[in-house]
């Protein structure tokens, strides 16, 4: 960027430049909002204004043109945006949170090529540019097709269990990986040949559809969380390709807060990311093996009106959300219910497995949408020392997350990971569609268990015949 | 004339490295409950790609196609940075913290 003589002072370059910082800073001041519940909100709009104060920033750059096809990008991606954002339930909240990560990497993907176009193949460029840039191009077209496949996986377009091409997969990938890494290296190295660049975006986008694809339904939320870091990172090195330091500092923060959520929520499943990026979560071998001892399991069946008797006459009575609640849209009416049951002396806690659902947070974000308060919602680690003093865990729609096996079967596929010791109450009452087995694709000996009743049904419809007969009681 | 001077590339390298530690600071202190919010506002966040579209396309290229591919670019970005803070406000809403009577009044209504 050369400096004009005559620019007005808004149009100085180190008048913008200090924008960008008053705008990154109120990012992580907003960021920092968001790590108490009272200063969310108020962290989240602050990011926002810091994103409003960005844009004029750049709208200030000397030179900018254009106008028209910028407007009309703005206000196409706003009529798009907004109504998706507002329309979105609650539920569908992951495959939202995978959309607009997607269209964040594709638009990194796309701002690649159309530099790449623009300078000739980076003719006359420093070599770091073409470097920064080429790799933003990568990484920005595997998130965006990535999360394509996770949005179309959560949407149920797709199935959800892995659809792998089998041992060939790691090799498949690795050799698109070696194709996009070899267009760049030959565009660095001076090629102005567009193909190149075409091949690389579609190399690239080949790898997004196979990294996810065989990544089971389990492990979505993580696989987000992952391209959510990998889009921050595009970024920040689309940042360093343009000398922008707004976008350098937002992507690698993003890229930072992405790898740590990630690595939090892979712990929590007790799973490494290379194994869930080498795919197969629910290794089909192992779902094969479990029904080998088919024979000596029974399953007990109960009603609404036992089950409400049960929990009506109990002390304690410890609710388990799963996706299933989500699915159903039922945490209304488990509000409902828990009010009645609170009405007669119930003490009711929920439990809530930092991965229920389909996202960390997911179970609270529901709940808190019908209004359950807070204190009633426990924590893995502060509910699992409660259950042997449980009378009645009623699981709704949660399946993996209350498996014994993690804790039993050293075979098992989840073996390790962190469970909610349902098992160990009084009795325990599973509202379920049928007996399939979970996102994981694995058997449950919870529903065998001879304390266990299943109730099974829409678990709306479910909670709320519980709900008429506690009024009836 | 300064006694030396570090090329663009270092000193961006360096406003790298610190917003890398800044981000993982100021993150890891978020409560499990708020994981959810976050991701939709580091979402949001990295939308800031809009900017770079806007700057390549504001600073002139030539072609139809490649002013296409900047448009739906900037479409991209825009959709992620609108969508995004909106979504992240309206589950943040929900977290809000009423007064007790609110609350119950509130669930009185028939339609709670």
């Amino acid at each position: 960027m050369t400096a004009p003589l005559a620019t007005s002072f808004f149009q100085n370059e180190n008048f913008i430049a200090v924008l960008y910082i008053v705008a990154f800073s109120l990012f992580i001041l907003g960021l920092m909002g968001l790590t108490g519940p009272k200063t969310a909100v108020r962290g989240n709009r602050i990011a926002a204004v810091g994103m409003a104060i960005a844009v004029i920033a750049t709208f200030l750059i000397p030179g900018i043109g254009n106008w028209g096809l910028i407007i009309l990008g703005i206000v196409i991606g706003t009529a798009i945006g907004v109504p998706a954002a507002r329309n979105v339930r609650m539920t569908a909240m992951p495959q939202m949170v995978a959309l607009f990560n997607g269209v964040g990497g594709g638009a990194i993907a796309l701002i690649a090529w159309s530099e790449f176009r623009h300078t000739n193949g980076y003719s006359g460029e420093a070599t770091y540019i073409a470097i920064f840039s080429l790799f933003s191009a990568i990484i920005g077209s595997v998130s965006f097709w990535g999360s394509n496949i996770a949005f179309a996986k959560l949407q149920e377009l797709l199935p959800g269990r892995p659809i792998s091409i089998g041992r060939a997969q790691q090799f498949v990938n690795l050799a698109l990986l070696a194709v996009a890494v070899a267009c760049a290296v030959a565009i660095v190295a001076g090629s102005d040949n567009q193909a190149l660049m075409v091949v690389l975006l579609i190399a690239a986008a080949a790898l997004g559809n196979l990294i996810v694809l065989p990544i089971g339904g389990a492990d979505m939320p993580v696989v987000i969380s992952l391209l959510n870091a990998f889009t921050g990172l595009s970024a920040a090195a689309a940042g360093i390709a343009l000398n922008n330091t707004a976008l350098i500092v937002a992507g690698m923060i993003v890229g930072a807060s992405g790898s740590i959520l990630t690595n939090l929520m892979a712990q929590a499943m007790n799973r490494s990311i290379p194994s869930i990026v080498a795919g197969g979560f629910g290794g089909v071998v192992t779902t094969g093996g479990g029904g080998g001892d088919d024979g000596d399991k029974t399953v007990r069946s109960t009603s609404a009106s036992d089950a409400a008797v049960q929990m009506a006459y109990a002390s304690q009575v410890v609710i388990v959300p799963g996706y299933g609640m989500a699915v159903a849209q039922a945490q209304h009416a488990v509000r409902e219910m828990t009010k009645l049951l609170e009405a007669k002396g119930v003490e009711v806690k929920f439990a809530i497995h930092p991965v229920a659902g389909r996202m960390p947070g997911h179970m609270n974000v529901l709940l808190a949408e019908a209004d359950v308060p807070y204190d009633q919602l426990k924590e893995m680690d502060d509910i699992n020392g409660e259950f042997n003093r449980t009378d009645v865990s009623l699981v709704i729609g949660a399946n993996d997350v209350t498996n014994p096996d993690a804790r039993n079967k050293a075979d098992s596929p989840i073996y390790g990971m962190p469970i909610l010791n349902v098992d160990e109450s009084r009795s325990v009452i599973v509202l379920k569609r049928s007996m399939s087995s979970g996102f994981a694709g694995i058997d449950n000996p919870l529903f065998y268990g001879e304390n266990t009743a299943m109730l099974f049904g829409d678990a709306k419809a479910s909670v709320n015949e519980i709900t008429e007969e506690l009024k009836a009681l | 004339m300064i006694p030396f001077a570090v090329s663009i590339l270092v000193q961006n390298l360096s406003v790298l490295v610190l917003a890398g530690f800044t981000g993982y600071l100021v993150i890891s202190k978020v409560p499990n409950t708020l994981h959810t919010p976050l991701m939709s506002g580091t979402n949001a966040v990295h939308g800031i790609v809009v900017l770079g579209g806007i700057i390549v396309l504001g600073l002139g290229v030539e072609g139809w196609f490649t002013k296409l591919l900047l448009v739906i670019a900037i479409i991209f970005g825009t959709i992620n940075v609108v969508g995004g803070f909106l979504v992240t406000d309206r589950m943040l809403e929900m977290f809000k913290s009423k007064p007790k009577e609110q609350v119950e009044a509130a669930s009185e209504e028939p339609q709670q």
